[in-house]
């Protein structure tokens, strides 16, 4: 058995014999592995006795399951209504263009995933970008990109 | 910066100091904020440089900083004290009570508050049918938005017969341009956990869920320390302070769907299934979560509750407007001064809210118009400023009370672009169950987009109004059915300036404008 299958074995066995787990326990893997690999999901799958389609189903349902390895550092672009009325369209493309991804991509080297989200509640901060979870305002997006490509370690300076 | 005030207070051996950190003051604007009680000085705009002199000339030679008060954006005024300041002055906070003021992971903090005491009043001296009795006497009514009263909907619960009900606290604030309830879980957990126990004693249920939206990780934490000290206290689990009452709470986190905020989405989610609404009857306070009696409620309704039973109900009734009581808690963004949390009576006027404690309009500009209610409601002209803020009268003016994100619009804002925004969002987010709101939202945004694009046809704006009536009355869940609030009220208030997109090809206001101001050259 491999690495992957066997912690996620190990994952599941938290849950066996309970009812209406199936999110926990996708969440608890997204956890370890950043995103969900077939490979662990054909495990929960065969532990709870729940069909490969039912699962893709309900992960594929929400936005916050991936199932493509995300890059190490995630840039995600608040569109929130305030962020939006002070510009975070522009920001949005701005930072496509500089990281040459479309919202929702991961560089090949998985250095960077670009994706949007749809408000983070720190409205007064707009227009917020989210770092690795740490939102920031961003007036010039160039400079966030470029302290990106600098550091590779998310921007946080 | 907290760090750093600690590290000097501990360097220069202040021993009378107490240095803490509390959830949100609500005047984020201004952050970060550093409160020196009692006197109440306020400063604001500290960065981790500040911090030693605040110690050092404050703490220890009881000199006040200055150049870190709060400055009236009008006057210019420094005011030093946090009472004195406009944007509290004009604001009565309830369900914000602790906020700022308590280590919101310190459960002394909000014991020493008068926190549990709602609970121990309702568990020892109350029957379930005196608490029903106090929260609809209060007339306290749902601040998720549809504002149904708490206490009718608590009876139903209560009048159901079955061996295991369930209490829900929805916490899953999806409506982009809101942060009231993260503000509250962050800044007050026990307030919600203890309206929660008190609501499960009320309707006879023995375990509760908090539904907690995944992009607030910090709300999720601080939900998670509160239920545990709750816990090592005894105000959660079985015999709950010697009453014989048995109740336990468990947190979800959700994974990412708008639509999990509607009552029967969530319970979908929380049975691990895909967030999709059912149709209605029967309501959840029928048959919910695993088919039992669910009742569920948002995180402000839950926060006020402790209040209530501890000030009484005639107190509670006597703040407000007519049909809707007590307070109502505002997120105060967009082009405005003073983004942040605003708690006022309901029934406060639109400019009171804006004018005097949001300190106008950022930049100079002219107020266009006031958006409430998020992607559900519609936006207000700036030519009705002195709209009262409550559940009828927004519904009355086209847009809805909402859970209370309110996104200020100055005169640059194009209003055919809020519409197409706000129907990008809930396109995106419909869960495609029902025909009309799936393939409605879709035809509107494309109608809008093409319109912004001055590409609008003759006949367009009689389309929108087909597509939006026949969304809305004929659509399953609330998302589906408010959803084309913003197409409607925008064009109920500025078909002009949709009718110059379409005639002209141009746009009257300048901002994020896809169109030049002048005609575009065919």
């Amino acid at each position: 058995m491999t690495s992957v299958a066997e912690r996620a074995q190990e994952i599941v066995s938290n849950y066996k014999g309970k009812e209406g787990v199936l999110i926990h326990v996708l969440q608890d893997i997204q956890g370890e592995f950043g995103y969900l690999p077939e490979e662990a999901v054909r495990v929960v799958s065969e532990e709870l006795g729940i069909s490969l389609a039912e699962i893709y189903g309900v992960a594929s349902f929400y936005s916050r399951f991936y199932f493509v390895p995300r890059g190490k550092t995630i840039v995600r672009v608040c569109r929130g209504t305030a962020c939006h009325v002070r510009g975070s369209g522009r920001v949005l493309g701005k930072l496509e263009e500089g990281l040459g991804l479309k919202s929702g991509e991961t560089s090949p080297d998985l250095k960077f995933t670009l994706e949007t989200v749809n408000c983070v509640g720190c409205c007064a901060l707009a227009p917020v970008v989210v770092v690795n979870e740490k939102p920031q305002t961003v007036l010039n997006p160039d400079k966030v990109i470029a302290t990106l490509k600098r550091s590779g370690n998310g921007g946080q300076d | 910066m907290y760090e750093e005030l600690r590290a000097e207070v501990a360097r220069l051996g202040l021993t009378d100091v107490e240095v803490d950190f509390t959830g949100c003051h609500g005047f984020c604007e201004q952050g970060g904020l550093v409160v020196v009680e009692p006197e109440g000085i306020f400063y604001t705009h500290v960065g981790v440089a500040d911090a030693r002199e605040i110690v050092d000339a404050h703490l220890r030679q009881g000199k006040p900083v200055e150049r870190l008060f709060y400055r009236d954006p009008v006057s210019r005024q420094a005011v030093p004290r946090y009472h004195e300041i406009n944007f509290y002055k004009k604001q009565q906070r309830i369900i914000l009570r602790n906020c700022g003021r308590i280590n919101p992971e310190k459960i002394d903090h909000y014991i020493a508050n008068g926190g549990y005491q709602a609970l121990r009043k309702v568990l020892l001296e109350m029957t379930p049918e005196q608490v029903i009795e106090e929260v609809k006497k209060s007339g306290l009514r749902g601040r998720g938005g549809a504002g149904f009263p708490t206490g009718r909907k608590w009876e139903f619960g209560r009048n159901v017969c079955a061996d295991k009900k369930y209490v829900i606290c929805n916490a899953d604030e999806g409506d982009p341009g809101a942060f009231m309830d993260r503000s509250v879980l962050e800044a007050d957990p026990h307030a919600v956990i203890e309206g929660l126990i008190i609501a499960g004693y009320a309707i006879g249920a023995d375990e509760g869920f908090v539904y907690v939206r995944a992009e607030y990780p910090l709300a999720v934490k601080r939900i998670r320390v509160a239920l545990e000290q709750a816990r090592a206290r005894g105000f959660l689990g079985k015999d709950i302070l010697g009453s014989g009452f048995n109740f336990e709470v468990q947190m979800k986190e959700g994974a990412g769907a708008f639509v999990c905020g509607e009552e029967t989405a969530l319970i979908a989610s929380i049975e691990s299934r895909r967030g999709m609404p059912r149709p209605r009857p029967p309501y959840p306070v029928q048959s919910g979560l695993e088919g039992r009696p669910t009742t569920i409620n948002n995180v402000k309704t839950l926060a006020s509750v402790p209040v209530i039973i501890e000030r009484g109900a005639d107190w509670f009734a006597s703040i407000g407007s007519e049909k809707s009581k007590g307070t109502t808690v505002l997120a105060l963004s967009g082009n405005i001064a003073n983004s942040g949390l605003v708690e006022v009576p309901m029934g406060t006027s639109l400019s009171t809210i804006i004018f005097d404690i949001g300190g106008g309009i950022l930049n100079r500009k002219r107020l266009k118009a006031v958006q409430t209610g998020g992607p559900s409601g519609g936006c207000i002209p700036a030519r009705i400023p002195h709209t009262p803020v409550d559940y009828e009268t927004l519904t009355m003016v086209g847009s809805i009370m909402g859970s209370g994100g309110m996104v200020v619009m100055d005169e640059d804002t194009c209003m055919v672009e809020v519409a197409r925004y706000f129907l990008s969002f809930t396109q995106a987010e419909s869960c495609g169950k029902c025909a009309p709101c799936r393939l409605g939202t879709k035809q509107m945004l494309e109608i809008l987009t093409r319109i912004t694009q001055g590409k609008g046809r003759e006949g367009d704006i009689d389309t929108l109004f087909t597509l939006a009536r026949t969304v809305k009355e004929t659509s399953l869940c609330g998302l589906g059915q408010t959803c084309p609030n913003p197409v409607l009220s925008t064009l109920h208030y500025f078909r002009d300036e949709y009718e110059v997109h379409i005639k002209e090809k141009k746009c009257p206001a300048s901002k994020w404008q896809r169109l030049p101001r002048r005609p575009l050259r065919k």
